[in-house]
């Protein structure tokens, strides 16, 4: 079960007249306390937790986002950013005690910069909508999570997101040049611009990813990439796990980097093409989506060198794609892996870790093994270029012991990501869900250090508390910390 | 000068918090090869990590190697050139930013952030750091990001220690993305008349979709100092575009970009285009040795003729990034000169960096520009550093 930081129970008293201080601070119809309201925040992507806000506010520009911080920091108020709420880590995941801060209304392409080939967007802007809006002039912003056409720049910026182009064009820290932070106190800090690389401190790089625990992200420059004039893709069968893998590493060691390498398994493919029909191969046990892009003669030539490694491997089945509808028909499937798994299941937990590629056959017969053990199915897709693996673990909230089943299942899984050499988040963050495993990859010393950070930015930790850190220390007991024989005093400090 | 060069990590955590314990400064270095870049530190005692060398896992089709921070860069360049693969930010050979002719140490290069021309499209240094272990200020042994390429569990901190000059952990093993190495390049040189055209000539380039993954502007008298024969050949200002990749991609770029030009070009083949962006990466063979002070100006590339023109050298800068970088050097090596640079600069928005200059000048000045503020930079310092002892005023005066 899931525990949260000790709730301030004067916060929650007083919670009218909050709303009533908030509504001076913003527009009046921006501050939401109703009870029923509020609901519609109770939760992010990570369905199975669910906690209304004290009260969610709408701020319309950066100077009302850094008017509520400031409050809430005088007021010692815990503050849960959110952009969107597509997070599948509970990262937007509310504080019965804490108020939630919406970005959504912050939604505006600020301005396109051809010439430096960059955008200047407000947080709130979905992902795909950037793209959309410089489209017609050939260019693209390249990271495109699954979850693009909803979720916001400003989160996938604070959960540093990947997608299934980011083998060869990055994750969001890669493709930003420029940020503008609203810190818990107030200030209005830019990092960054239309210019390559921090002046000093790399403090955009230490933001990025940092599930808004050190900062509320309020403008954002993008890089922007001219569209390649030619993508194809190819899809490609095979008769086990194992040789789809092997395809995958001779792909790389040839030197090719593909715009995107997906894989998925048995169960996966007959979810997606059951929903999509995507003219995927239902016999087989692994499929490859390879991606190529570039002038037309380098994908030519790139997609015949990889047809020859695929069919090298054992390929069951390969099929090019003759237009650019039968690419995106292809993508299509990959794309609802998720939905198309949630039809064939009540529900589903996604797992997201990532391991050494030469691992995969190992975690698979592990897993195989664990699912037999729990009695819970599992479907995977799998970003195969990079080693990030999505397991879906298929179970029924409503048959008692299954969620409880399932994150168990999903938290053995992630430990092994570790034991292979791997680690417990890919893309789509620590949040709360994977909070408790933490020290399944860092020792007390390395969360220390990473929560003397965040106290340099949040002393009284009031940004998004109980995501990401299992045990909670106070600042000043962080700073007067030594470690004696590789451990921290204090072990026994609850986990809240 | 007391120089301390461990041999075990252990030795290196022991010193640290020695030197801690007795609020004594500590220089950090590998080979020392960028000892000239940042303000002078005072202290007694040099840490040296060069004593921690040699990979410790290299798998080219993971992407990843990792090493002891303290491996020569030629040793990781020959590892990676036998599996064809390299290091994409493209980190210069030879020490433009201090005494020796190395390229120092691979945990300096990613210490000081350090790319090269592929910068725009490859990312920086700080792109390619997953993951390290280090010890802190106070003697402490920690990790961060990982050993895989793609990887958001905790903080990124490899990202804030990239470029963080030593000045807030001792690196120990470091992990790098690495990538196939293009099979082929090629360069189309384009002889211009002057700074603007050239610029333009290379951002009309960059609008087309032909993955340029190098384009700088020389002009005349640096072209002229070129070991490139048809670098010097036009006796002009040069616009140059790089294209790397497969042999049929190379020649398929190469011919529509040429096509695309509406003026004269040349093209360079392998090894005349390999020398050419080896000096502009080095910058130091084309830019006057005898200058006073040497700036790194980062800028939104549109603004780099205005603002090379701005600071009276359109004719003495080596423009990189397709404007985005530009190397100044400048006779004058004031303080005075220091802050007319910087309030050009600031006209555009971007930052600059004194990359060479005299000791004076590196004390009187701060050599890394700030964007945050200060009071957040001396807490994030504190975080790791709470006593100050490592390379202290390095990066900042107060810091």
């Amino acid at each position: 079960m899931l525990t949260m930081p000790a709730v301030d129970q004067e916060a929650i008293g007083d919670r009218e007249r909050i709303a009533a201080d908030l509504a001076r601070l913003v527009a009046p119809a921006s501050v939401i306390a109703a009870p029923a309201a509020l609901r519609a925040y109770e939760s992010d992507g990570l369905t199975a937790y669910r906690q209304p806000p004290l009260v969610a506010v709408l701020p319309g520009n950066t100077s009302e986002v850094a008017a509520v911080l400031r409050y809430c920091h005088q007021r010692r108020l815990k503050v849960v950013p959110r952009g969107s709420g597509t997070s599948l880590s509970g990262g937007a995941l509310p504080l019965a005690d804490g108020v939630l801060v919406g970005l959504g209304k912050l939604n505006r392409v600020l301005e396109v910069d051809y010439d430096n080939r960059c955008a200047i967007v407000q947080p709130g802007v979905p992902n795909l909508a950037i793209s959309h809006a410089v489209a017609d002039r050939g260019f693209y912003y390249a990271p495109d999570p699954s979850s693009q056409i909803a979720c916001s720049i400003g989160g996938n910026v604070a959960e540093n997101s990947g997608g299934v182009h980011c083998l060869k064009y990055g994750l969001t820290t890669n493709n930003l040049l420029g940020l503008e932070v609203v810190l818990i106190d107030g200030e209005v800090m830019r990092v960054g611009g239309r210019h390559f690389d921090a002046a000093g401190y790399d403090l955009m790089g230490i933001l990025t990813g940092s599930e808004g625990l050190l900062g509320v992200v309020t403008e954002v420059t993008v890089r922007l990439l001219k569209r390649p004039p030619t993508a194809c893709a190819l899809l490609a069968g095979f008769a086990s796990n194992e040789a789809a893998g092997e395809a995958v590493a001779a792909i790389i060691a040839a030197g090719i980097i593909p715009a995107g390498m997906e894989m998925m398994d048995k169960p996966a493919i007959a979810a997606v093409e059951d929903f999509v029909q995507a003219g995927y191969p239902l016999e087989a046990e692994a499929l490859l989506i390879v991606e190529l892009d570039g002038t037309a003669a380098e994908v030519d030539e790139l997609m015949g060198r990889v047809q020859a490694i695929a069919q090298g491997k054992g390929a069951t089945s390969l099929r090019v794609s003759q237009s650019e509808q039968e690419r995106l028909k292809f993508w299509a499937g990959r794309k609802a892996a998720f939905p198309a798994v949630g039809r064939i299941s009540p529900d589903y937990y996604c797992m997201d870790g990532t391991i050494p590629r030469s691992k995969l056959p190992l975690v698979l017969t592990r897993m195989a093994e664990m699912s037999a053990r729990f009695g819970l199915k599992v479907a995977n897709v799998f970003h195969a270029g990079d080693g990030n693996l999505h397991p879906l673990i298929l179970y029924d909230a409503n048959k008692p012991g299954e969620l409880d089943s399932a994150e168990k299942f999903g938290a053995e899984i992630l430990r092994l990501c570790v034991e292979v050499g791997g680690v417990l988040t890919g893309e789509h963050g620590v949040g709360v869900e994977k909070r408790d495993l933490m020290p399944a990859m860092f020792s007390e010393v390395d969360l220390a250090q990473q929560m003397r950070l965040k106290c340099a930015f949040d002393e009284h930790q009031l940004l998004n508390p109980g995501k990401v850190f299992p045990t909670l220390h106070r600042c000043a007991e962080l700073g007067a910390m030594h470690v004696s024989g590789g451990k921290l005093p204090f072990p026994d400090l609850p986990r809240f | 000068m007391q120089r301390i060069q461990p041999e075990s990590t252990q030795e290196i955590v022991d010193t640290v918090r020695s030197h801690a314990e007795a609020r004594r400064p500590l220089a950090i270095e590998g080979s020392g090869s960028k000892s000239g870049l940042g303000r002078p530190v005072d202290a007694e005692a040099h840490l040296s990590v060069r004593g921690l060398s040699g990979i410790t896992s290299y798998q080219p089709d993971e992407l990843v190697l990792t090493a002891w921070s303290g491996t020569p860069m030629r040793e990781i360049w020959d590892a990676l050139q036998e599996k064809r693969q390299h290091l994409a930010f493209e980190p210069a050979t030879s020490a433009l930013y201090g005494s020796g002719n190395e390229a120092g140490t691979l945990g300096g290069v990613l210490a000081s952030n350090l790319s090269g021309p592929r910068r725009p499209s490859a990312g920086a240094a700080r792109d390619h750091f997953l993951g390290f272990s280090a010890v802190n200020g106070l003697g402490e042994e920690f990790k961060a990001g990982g050993k895989v390429v793609k990887n958001v569990t905790g903080y990124d901190l490899p990202k804030l220690l990239a470029g963080s000059m030593g000045t807030l952990a001792v690196l120990l093993e470091v992990t790098v993305k690495v990538l196939p190495a293009p099979e082929k390049q090629r360069t189309v040189i384009v002889p211009v008349p002057d700074v603007e055209i050239g610029h333009r000539c290379l951002a009309t380039q960059l609008r087309e979709a032909l993955e340029i993954d190098g384009t700088a502007f020389l002009p005349a008298a640096l072209a002229a100092r070129s070991s490139v024969d048809l670098v010097r050949a036009p006796g002009s200002a040069l616009a140059a575009m790089r294209l790397t990749g497969s042999p049929v991609s190379v020649a398929d770029r190469c011919a529509a970009l040429r096509a695309g030009l509406g003026m004269p070009s040349e093209e360079l083949h392998s090894a005349r285009s390999q020398a050419l962006w080896a000096e502009i990466n080095e910058v130091a063979p084309l830019l006057r040795a005898e200058a006073g002070a040497l700036w790194r100006l980062s800028i939104p590339p549109a603004s780099g003729a205005k603002i090379a023109m701005a600071l009276g050298q359109g004719e003495d800068c080596l423009m990189d990034w397709g404007g985005g970088r530009l190397w100044i050097a400048r006779r004058d090596a004031s303080a005075e000169d220091a802050n007319l640079v910087r309030k050009v600069v600031a006209t555009a928005g971007g930052h600059a960096t004194l990359v060479r200059g005299p000791d004076e000048l590196r004390r009187a000045i701060d050599v890394f520009p700030t964007e945050a503020p200060l009071a957040l930079l001396k807490r994030t310092k504190a975080a790791f550093d709470p006593h100050g002892i490592l390379n202290p005023g390095r990066m900042y005066r107060e810091l």
